[in-house]
């Protein structure tokens, strides 16, 4: 199974850098955010699959948790950042 | 070298799932023409290969045993699916609502817009 974990990882992390490709040379403004964010979503799953080949899965759940709520409230800081500011 | 049960081909079954979705989504992503059909890729694809994917690894986390600190990191990998599934929509709707309040109308074929900007 750790095979089929480090390939997993490795098809999530060409992934995020296609979705960072976006976040480099998007057209707008917000299609920059969207990518990075959807960078963070693949990254909480590499977090995941690298508890298991560390066998320390207790340790990276809390780093994937406090990931992901990290993400969640860049973007809708940046979300109330935009409206706020109306321009793009 | 470790021996493929009925389990591990269910956990390998969820995390493929759930990978494959993410690749559609990654794909749409790289191809749609707008940012609003962009963000209709990533937004519902992504939320639904993070569930798959962690239902997986929650799965294979409670293989070594039912202990209680198995089930509590069990638990816990739900719990960021859970809140995922719920803040990844929200993220993805406040991020649209404040971009087409700054006046960013949708993309068409021919050029000519859907909508009245700014709406009534």
């Amino acid at each position: 199974m750790d095979n089929f974990f480090i390939a997993i990882g490795l098809i999530l992390g060409i992934l995020a850098l296609i979705c960072l490709y976006r976040g480099i040379f998007g057209p707008t403004d917000i299609d920059r955010i969207i990518g990075v964010g959807v960078v963070g979503t693949k990254t909480l799953i590499i977090l995941l699959l690298i508890g298991f080949l560390y066998k320390r899965m207790d340790m990276f759940v809390d780093i994937a948790l406090v990931y992901a709520i990290l993400n969640f409230i860049a973007v809708l800081i940046f979300a109330k950042y935009f409206i706020k500011k109306g321009v793009l | 070298m470790s021996i493929l049960t009925v389990s591990n081909i269910i956990v390998i079954v969820f995390i493929s799932l759930g990978v494959f979705f993410m690749t559609a989504g990654t794909i749409g992503f790289l191809r749609l023409p707008d940012f609003y059909s962009r963000m209709h890729a990533t937004g519902k694809s992504d939320t639904l290969g993070v569930l798959l994917s962690c239902i997986g690894i929650a799965l294979y986390t409670l293989q070594d045993g039912l202990s209680l600190a198995n089930i509590l990191v069990s638990l816990k990998i739900m719990f960021i699916a859970v809140f995922w599934f719920l803040g990844g929509p929200t993220a993805t709707h406040a991020l649209l609502k404040s971009a087409f309040r700054a006046g960013i109308t949708p993309w068409t074929k021919d050029g000519r817009a859907v909508i009245e900007w700014p709406p009534k």
